[in-house]
């Protein structure tokens, strides 16, 4: 089967789509040598995240182990984690 | 693992033989390029700069020439000044000569406007150009290599696959006692403290973690959000979402060897290993700098796909985006989409990687030397006067 999905650090709360993966379709990917799945809430374009669990407003997306951001809404297990959702902490001259 | 290069009067090892021809200024910039376009082993450096610069921002542009001239690349130095800049010509070709090689200069108002001056100048890098074709190739052990790592157009497979790629070439070249140079700080924001963690030194690991708050200020006091110039919009299109996603990808193409020092835009480091040097995320002013440090081989990685090349040393392109590949078949050297795809792993492509920068050291034509990139620019850091 081909890769659908890369988690980078087994501390992450996002994946990576590696092909356009359907709005509930059920993935699978590797977390360290574990096999998970999830069933995906909507569309995730290739290259994009999603999220591997339910993660609160403010709460910190975890990418590489570290953070890159962090949740401007509730974002829920299985969908598309990006600029609508989470916000960037650093460089912000606008706040 | 050896390889053939140029040795220079100064000990540096280049792999390239070209005739620089440098304009102290944005005004002499036009004939520096006719003379160039007369002479086949000739590039003209497109400086923009050089006039009504002050303090800190002119000595840069002054640091960055004379870094260019330096560079183990470059064979002789035809230093090519208006008259009345600011940058100083004389001074400028001085210092070059420091190195060893030879350096002539002209002045376009002494020789009595554009087309004498570009005789003159013509005449001049002839000569030059003979005297440096003369010059043979002899083996040098890959220690002798100084590598920049770049990337630009990034999306998601930089840092997944090429970026951690290159980075275990770049550790390939350390651990045989080459030097490997890191720069665009604006992409360490948000993974400076793991780049200061494989500093040589705690004081050192300082140091970055302070020009990268540093960095981050300047972008603050502009009182806008980063996002949308860093990630830029086609980074976001592929998938990066922060600047802090942009960097932890970013700082894989140094691999993980410690880092050895923090160098000023344009520097030369004192010593082998891993450099990092403090310049903007800009690709071309990014690479403009690590060539002035005296990096003779650039790796640069990206997603999106981008042609840049460099007047002063090849540039070996990598994706790992497969539709980005076979979109942009004629600009990119390298294709790394097998990690994507799980057909190969990170160490296979580090290693074809580690050998294509061998075959690009002994000749071998890069795709944006072959199609003539050669995108220049120094990085100003005030404004002009």
């Amino acid at each position: 089967m081909q890769k659908q999905a890369v988690v980078i650090n087994q501390k992450d709360n996002v994946a990576t789509a590696v092909q356009d993966l359907t709005a509930g379709s059920v993935v699978s990917f590797f977390v360290g040598q574990d096999v998970e799945q999830l069933t995906l809430c909507e569309f995730i374009p290739f290259g994009h995240k999603f999220a591997l669990c339910d993660i609160g407003k403010g709460q910190e997306i975890l990418k590489y182990g570290e953070s890159i951001g962090s949740a401007l809404k509730p974002i829920p297990e299985g969908s598309h984690v990006h600029v609508h959702n989470m916000q960037s902490n650093r460089g912000r001259g606008d706040l | 693992m050896k390889f053939q290069g140029y040795l220079r009067p100064d000990g540096k090892v280049g792999i390239r033989n070209y005739l620089a021809v440098i304009p102290t200024s944005v005004c002499a910039a036009t004939v520096a390029f006719h003379i160039a376009s007369q002479i086949p082993q000739a590039v003209a450096l497109a400086n923009q700069h050089g006039c009504c610069q002050i303090g800190a921002d002119h000595e840069q542009t002054v640091n960055t020439l004379i870094g260019l001239g330096k560079n183990p690349n470059v064979g002789a130095v035809l230093v090519v000044g208006l008259g009345c800049e600011g940058v100083p010509i004389a001074k400028v070709a001085e210092e070059i000569a420091v190195s060893g090689k030879s350096v002539e200069t002209i002045v376009i108002q002494d020789c009595g406007g554009t087309l004498k001056a570009t005789a003159e100048g013509t005449r001049i890098a002839s000569k030059m150009a003979r005297e440096i074709a003369q010059l043979k190739t002899q083996e040098f052990p890959v220690s002798e290599l100084s590598l920049g790592v770049e990337c630009g157009g990034s999306d998601f497979t930089s840092g997944l696959a090429s970026n951690p790629a290159v980075g275990y070439a770049s550790d390939l070249l350390v651990q045989a006692g080459g030097t490997s140079m890191l720069s665009e700080t604006t992409e360490f924001i948000g993974a400076e403290h793991v780049l200061a963690r494989r500093a040589k030194s705690p004081e050192l690991g300082e140091k970055i973690i302070q020009f990268v708050r540093d960095c981050e200020q300047r972008a603050k006091q502009m009182h806008v959000d980063i996002r949308g110039s860093q990630p830029t919009p086609g980074n976001i299109q592929g998938g990066i979402s922060s600047i802090e996603e942009k960097s932890l990808g970013c700082i894989h193409k140094a691999g993980h060897s410690p880092i050895q020092g923090v160098l000023a835009y344009g520097e030369t480091p004192q010593g082998k290993g891993l450099f990092v040097m403090d310049t903007p995320g800009q690709d071309v002013e990014s690479m403009t700098g690590m060539a002035a440090g005296g990096v003779t081989v650039m790796i640069f990685t990206t997603g999106r796909g981008t042609p840049t090349g460099f007047p002063l040393a090849p540039v070996i392109k990598i994706t790992a985006n497969a539709e980005t590949y076979s979109k942009m078949t004629d600009n990119i050297d390298v294709d790394a989409s097998g990690i994507i795809s799980g057909e190969k792993s990170i160490e296979e492509v580090g290693k074809e990687i580690f050998q294509e920068i061998l075959e690009v050291a002994n000749g071998k034509m890069t795709k944006a030397e072959s199609l003539g990139h050669r995108e220049f620019g120094i990085y100003k850091i005030a404004p002009t006067f």
